[in-house]
C-alpha cells in the first residue's frame, strides 16, 4: 500500500506480447502472466491457477477475462477473482505501460504473491 | 343460496382448463361432480408421447391430482363412464346410478377412427389416444419387437418414434404420397421420411391396409398392394372423430360434432359442450390452442359474465425429438399465391413460406424451426411483409434490417402478443409473472403455464427471461453456441456465409454477440470457420485457439508438453528413430512412449525448449504430427501387400499418400484414417473417422467410425477402383466436413446430422461436385499444408519468459 516502496522494472515492449495473449515474467516467487487485452490494457496475475494449478499464461483472452488452459475456469485479470460458480483468487500485481514499455511493480513482486 | 349443480362428463384437457377458470372466477358458485371414463382425473394428454418414448413417466404429465380436486370439493367419478342423459328429468347416468344436474357440460372429447378391416378386433391392435394405449405399446415395444404403426399423421409418427427409441423395429404405413400431408408440403414431408428412415424407422407412402393378419392375436399386417409387414403390435393411428354418442341419444343437435353456439352452448339451453365433441361454425378441433379458449368463454358463461369464442389459427410441431418441424396457415400452391424458399441440404433444413398479396398466409419449416413462433404471428396477425419480404425467410432478426439478433427480437415485441400458443399467453403476461419473482423457466410454467404444453415455445419463454432478467438468466446450454450469443453454430456457420464475414470482430459485431471478444468457447469456434470459409482472406488467429493448438504440443497436467513427430502411415527410420532418441536425451525427457496412432510421443518437455527439440527434428526430415490439433491426426496402416501374404493392395503406400494429401489440414474436430490391406483389417479401418480396406478390385472407403467416447463402426461409403479415386473421394468428404459441421463435432456426429445419403450424393454420385470439393480442400491446403514447428522454431524468443527476474537482486 506503501506508493513510495514503487520501484518499477521494465519487462519488456507492449508489442512483445501479443493482443489477446500473455507471456511469462519468472521471479523467486513463481512465475507472473502478463496479459495484453485488445483494447491493449496490461495485467499482471500469478501464472498459477488456483484449481489445479494451470498455468493461466496459457489460457485463452476475452475481453478482460482468461480462461485457464487446463479445467476451464474463468478469472477477471483486473481482480484475479474466479467467474461464475468456481471459488478462487490469484494474485494480481501492479502493471502499466509507458512509452510502449511494459512496467510491473518490483517491490510488489518482492514481496511474493498475493501479498 | 344453494350452489348449483353443475355434472362435467369427461376429465380431460379441455374440461380441466374450463374447471381452472371457473373456479377462479366464480369460487363456490357450483356443486361440481366430474365423470370420467378412463379411471384417473386429468393429465397432459398431448405429453404422452414423451411418457411413450420414455423421456418423461405418467406422474410428470398430471395436471390435476387428488389432492387438487378435493382441495376444490370437486366429487369425482372416475372410471365411471356415463350412459346416458335424461334432459327431461335433468339426470344423468352412469352404470352406477343417476346425478342430477342444473347445468350440464360434455367433455367427452374424440374416439380414434378404426378402419373397418378384416383382424380390426385382434389383440395387439391398438389405437393412441389414453393411457392404456400408451401402456400397450411400451408393453409391446421390447427391443427386436415388431410394431407397425397404420397412418402417418401427427400421432401415427410420434407413436412410431416413441416405439423405436424403446427399441422395437417399427414400419409406418401411410395412405397418402407422403407423410403429415395435412400439415406438410411434399418436400417437407420428404424430408421428416428420410430422417425418420435414418433413424431405422420403415416408411411405406401410398400403403392402403388390407387386413390385419393373425390367429390369436396379431402376426401381420396385409396391405393392398400385397406387401405383408409382420407385427407384435398393430397402432391405429389414423384420425379420430368426434365423440357424440351420448349427444346423439339425447337428441341435442349434432352435425360430425356437438353444435354449439359463440358460449359454446348446445341446441339445449343448460347443456354446454366443450373441446374435441363440439362443431363450431362448422369448425371441429384437434388440438388444445382452440380448446384452452373455449375454455375461457365457457367459464365465464357459467359464470354469468359475457364471452364470445373465436377460433385462433393453430400451428403444428411433431414432438419427435431430432425432427424440427413447424406448420401453420395454409400453404396449398393457388393462383396468386407465391412461394419463398430456402434450402439448406447441408443442415437438411427447408423453409417455405407462402404469400398472398402483402401477407404471409402459411409457413411450412423442416430442420430449423426456431422462427416459428415469429412467422406464426405474422400470419395471425395479417401483417403487411412487404418491406421484409427480401430478407423475410431468414426470419426475425434480419427484419427491417435490424441486426440479426433473435434477442433483439424478443425484446422488441409489443406486451400483447402471444408467445403460448397453446395457452394463449402473452409476453406480457410472462414479463410480469418473471418481475413478481418467476426466475426460471419451471417457475414461468407454473404461473403463466406458457410452454407447460407441448413445448414449442420453450426457447421463446426463455428468451424472454433473459430479455426480461438480463444477465442474471443463462440460457440453458444446448441450443445457442454459447451464452456470448443465442445463435446456434448452424446459423453462425450460415451467417459467415451469407454476410461474407471475414474477421472475428466482424461476426461479432454483426451479429450482435453480447460479450466483449467472446468467450473460450466461440473465440476457437469462430477461428475455425472462418478459416475454414475463407482459406485465401482469413489469417489463422493463434490468440483464437486452446493452449495446444497454439503451441503445437499437448500442454500436460503440470504445464510441460509432449511433442509428437509425424510417422507417415507408421513408418519410420533408424535415422528418425536415432534422431528422436538423441533428441529425448539432450533434452532430458521423462518419458518416450508407443502411442495408440503408430508413433512416438516424447512427453514432459519444458515450453522454452520446444523450439530447440523441434528443430532438431525437423533437421533429421521429421515434423509435426499435429497430435494435438482438431485436424488431421494419424493414418493407421498395415504392411499390407508389400509384405503381408494376404495383402491386396500396398495399404502402406496408400496410407502414407493420404497422409500427405491431408496433413496440416484444420476440421472441425480431430480426423483419423486407417487404410487396412485386405479384410483382416489389421489397421481397424473400421472405426475411424475415414477408413479404407483393400480388396482385389480396388478400395473400400467406409466413413463415420468412432472407437473413443463412442465406439462405433464405419458405414459404407462407395467403393473404387484406384488410389486415385479414394484420394479425391476422400479429399472430398473431408472437405464437405470441413465445410458443414459445427465445431467440435466428429464427423460420426456431424453424418448422423445429415444423413450419409446426402453425403453419398455429394461426393460419390455427382462427380463434378466432387472434383469442385477436392478443389476447394486443395486451395485451403496451399495454405495449411505446412510444418508449423519449422515456423515457430525460427522464433525461440516467443516461447521464453519474457523477462527472468529470479537471478535480479531483492534490492
Ligand atoms: C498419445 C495418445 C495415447 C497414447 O499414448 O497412445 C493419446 C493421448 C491423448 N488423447 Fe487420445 N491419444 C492417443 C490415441 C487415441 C486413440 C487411438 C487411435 O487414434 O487409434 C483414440 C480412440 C480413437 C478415436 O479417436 O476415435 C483416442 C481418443 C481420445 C479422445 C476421445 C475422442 C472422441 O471423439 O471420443 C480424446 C478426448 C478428446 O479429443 O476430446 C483424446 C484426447 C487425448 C489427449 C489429447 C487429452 C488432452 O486433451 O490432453 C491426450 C494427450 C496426452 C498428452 O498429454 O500428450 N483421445 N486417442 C495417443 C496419440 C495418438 C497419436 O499418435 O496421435
Ligand atoms: C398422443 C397425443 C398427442 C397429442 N399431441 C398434441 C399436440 O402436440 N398439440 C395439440 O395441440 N394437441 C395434441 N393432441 C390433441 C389433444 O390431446 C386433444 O386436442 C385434447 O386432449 C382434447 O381435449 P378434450 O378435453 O376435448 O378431450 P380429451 O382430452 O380426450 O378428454 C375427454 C375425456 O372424456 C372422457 N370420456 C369420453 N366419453 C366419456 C363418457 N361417456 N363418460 C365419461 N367420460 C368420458 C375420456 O375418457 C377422456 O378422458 C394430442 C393427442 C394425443 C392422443
Ligand atoms: S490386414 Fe490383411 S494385409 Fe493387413 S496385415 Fe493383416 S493380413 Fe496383411
Ligand atoms: S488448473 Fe485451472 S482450471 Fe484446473
Amino acid at each position: 500500500m506503501n506508493m513510495s516502496h514503487e520501484t518499477w522494472i521494465d519487462i519488456g515492449a507492449l508489442a512483445d506480447i501479443p493482443r489477446e495473449g500473455g507471456r511469462v515474467v519468472k521471479t523467486r516467487a513463481g512465475c507472473v502472466a502478463v496479459f495484453r487485452a485488445a483494447d491493449d490494457t496490461v495485467f499482471a496475475l500469478d501464472d498459477r491457477c488456483p484449481h489445479k494449478g494451470g498455468p493461466l499464461s496459457e489460457g485463452i483472452v476475452h475481453g478482460h477475462s482468461v480462461t485457464c488452459p487446463l479445467h476451464a475456469w474463468v478469472f477477471d485479470m483486473g481482480t484475479g477473482t474466479a467467474q461464475g460458480a468456481d471459488e478462487g483468487q490469484v494474485g494480481t500485481y501492479p502493471v502499466r505501460v509507458e512509452a510502449g514499455r511494459v512496467l510491473l511493480d518490483g517491490a510488489r513482486l518482492m514481496q511474493g504473491r498475493a501479498a | 343460496m344453494m350452489a348449483e349443480k353443475l355434472v362435467i362428463i369427461g376429465a380431460g384437457m379441455a374440461s380441466g382448463r374450463m374447471l381452472e377458470h371457473l373456479i377462479e372466477a366464480a369460487p363456490g358458485r357450483y356443486d361440481v361432480t366430474l365423470f370420467n371414463a378412463e379411471p384417473r382425473g386429468n393429465y397432459n394428454r398431448i405429453m404422452l408421447s414423451p411418457v411413450l418414448s420414455g423421456e418423461k413417466t405418467y406422474a410428470d404429465i398430471v395436471t390435476h391430482d387428488a389432492d387438487w380436486y378435493a382441495a376444490q370439493g370437486v366429487d369425482c367419478r372416475f372410471g365411471e363412464p356415463v350412459v346416458k342423459i335424461d334432459r327431461e328429468r335433468k339426470i344423468v347416468y352412469s352404470n352406477q346410478g343417476g346425478v342430477p344436474y342444473d347445468k350440464l357440460v360434455i367433455a367427452t372429447g374424440s374416439a380414434p377412427f378404426i378402419i373397418p378391416v378384416a383382424g380390426k378386433e385382434l389383440p395387439g391392435v391398438c389405437t393412441y389416444r389414453d393411457l392404456e394405449d400408451t401402456n400397450a405399446m411400451i408393453a409391446a415395444a421390447k427391443p427386436g419387437a415388431k410394431a407397425v404403426v397404420i397412418g402417418g399423421g401427427l400421432l401415427g409418427l410420434e407413436a412410431a418414434a416413441g416405439m423405436q427409441l424403446r427399441g422395437a423395429e417399427v414400419t409406418v404405413i401411410h395412405l397418402m404420397g407422403h407423410l403429415m400431408e395435412r400439415q406438410l408440403d411434399p418436400a417437407a414431408g420428404y424430408l421428416l421420411q428420410k430422417a425418420l428412415e435414418a433413424r431405422g424407422i420403415t416408411v411405406h407412402c401410398k400403403g392402403a391396409t388390407k387386413a390385419i393378419l393373425g390367429k390369436e392375436r396379431v402376426e401381420a399386417v396385409l396391405l393392398d398392394d400385397g406387401t405383408i409387414y409382420d407385427a407384435d403390435l398393430v397402432c391405429m393411428a389414423v384420425g379420430i372423430r368426434p365423440e357424440t354418442r351420448l349427444a346423439n341419444d339425447a337428441h341435442l343437435e349434432v352435425n360430425r360434432g356437438i353444435v354449439v353456439d359463440d358460449q359454446l352452448r348446445s341446441s339445449d339451453p343448460a347443456i354446454f359442450a366443450i373441446g374435441e365433441c363440439v362443431e363450431h361454425n362448422s369448425q371441429l378441433f384437434g388440438l388444445v390452442a382452440p380448446l384452452y379458449d373455449q375454455a375461457k368463454v365457457l367459464a365465464a358463461t357459467l359464470a354469468d359474465a359475457e364471452a364470445v369464442f373465436r377460433p385462433v389459427q393453430t400451428a403444428t410441431k411433431l414432438k419427435v425429438t431430432g425432427c424440427d418441424l413447424f406448420s401453420a396457415g395454409d400453404f396449398a400452391d393457388g393462383p396468386g399465391r407465391e412461394d419463398i424458399v430456402f434450402r439448406d441440404p447441408g443442415r437438411g433444413v427447408y423453409k417455405r413460406l407462402v404469400l398472398e398479396g402483402d401477407k404471409l398466409i402459411g409457413a411450412v419449416m423442416y430442420g430449423d424451426t426456431a422462427d416459428g413462433s415469429w412467422f406464426f404471428g405474422l400470419i395471425k396477425d395479417g401483417t403487411d411483409v412487404t418491406g421484409m419480404r427480401d430478407t423475410l425467410i431468414f426470419g426475425p432478426g434480419f427484419a427491417g434490417g435490424a441486426k440479426a439478433d433473435p434477442m433483439a427480437a424478443v425484446a422488441a415485441l409489443p406486451p400483447e402478443a402471444e408467445i403460448c400458443g397453446c395457452n394463449g399467453v402473452c409476453k406480457g403476461k410472462i414479463v410480469s409473472a418473471i418481475e413478481g419473482g418467476a426466475n426460471t423457466l419451471d417457475l414461468v410454467r407454473a404461473s403463466t403455464k406458457a410452454s407447460a404444453s407441448c413445448g414449442t415455445c420453450t426457447g421463446l419463454v426463455e428468451q424472454v427471461l433473459a430479455v426480461t432478467l438480463g444477465d442474471s438468466f443463462v440460457m440453458p446450454a444446448a441450443q445457442p453456441m454459447c451464452k456470448c450469443t443465442d445463435h446456434t453454430h448452424e446459423d453462425v456457420r450460415r451467417l459467415i456465409k451469407a454476410q461474407g464475414l471475414k474477421s472475428i470482430p466482424a461476426v461479432m459485431q454483426e451479429l450482435g454477440w453480447r460479450s466483449v471478444g467472446g468467450c473460450a468457447s466461440c473465440r476457437p469456434a469462430l477461428n475455425y470457420y472462418l478459416l475454414a470459409d475463407w482459406p485465401l482472406d482469413y489469417r489463422d488467429d493463434r490468440q483464437a485457439r486452446f493452449v495446444n493448438e497454439r503451441n503445437h504440443a499437448n500442454i500436460q497436467k503440470d504445464g510441460t508438453y509432449s511433442v509428437v513427430p509425424r510417422m507417415w502411415g507408421g513408418v519410420t527410420t533408424p535415422a528418425e528413430l536415432r534422431a528422436i532418441a538423441d533428441a529425448a536425451d539432450k533434452y532430458a525427457v521423462p518419458m518416450v512412449k508407443v502411442t495408440g496412432g503408430q508413433r512416438i510421443d516424447l512427453l514432459g518437455v519444458k515450453k522454452e525448449d520446444l523450439p530447440a527439440i523441434w528443430a532438431d527434428l525437423n533437421d533429421a526430415g521429421m515434423v509435426s504430427g499435429h497430435a494435438y490439433s482438431k485436424g488431421l491426426r494419424t493414418v493407421k496402416t498395415c504392411v499390407g501387400s508389400e509384405f503381408c501374404r494376404f495383402g491386396t493392395q500396398d495399404s502402406t503406400g496408400l496410407g502414407i499418400k493420404l497422409e500427405k494429401l491431408l496433413w496440416g489440414s484444420w476440421t472441425p474436430a480431430k480426423v483419423k484414417l486407417a487404410v487396412s490391406g485386405c479384410p483382416r483389417n489389421c489397421a481397424e479401418a473400421t472405426c475411424k473417422d475415414v477408413g479404407v480396406v483393400c480388396v482385389d478390385s480396388g478400395y473400400q472407403i467406409s466413413v463415420a467410425g468412432a472407437a473413443g467416447m463412442d465406439v462405433k463402426e464405419t458405414e459404407f461409403l462407395c467403393a473404387v477402383a484406384t488410389e486415385e479415386e479414394a484420394m479425391e473421394v476422400i479429399a472430398a468428404f473431408v472437405q464437405l466436413y470441413r465445410e458443414n459441421s459445427r465445431y467440435l463435432h466428429r464427423i460420426y456426429k456431424w453424418v448422423a446430422k445429415v444423413g450419409l445419403d446426402w453425403c453419398k450424393a455429394q461426393v460419390v454420385e455427382d462427380l463434378a461436385n466432387r472434383k469442385a470439393l477436392a478443389e476447394r480442400f486443395e486451395i485451403s491446403q496451399s495454405v495449411y499444408r505446412r510444418d508449423p514447428w519449422a515456423e515457430h522454431a525460427q522464433r525461440p524468443a516467443d516461447w521464453a519468459p519474457m523477462m527472468d527476474l529470479t537471478r535480479e537482486a531483492a534490492e
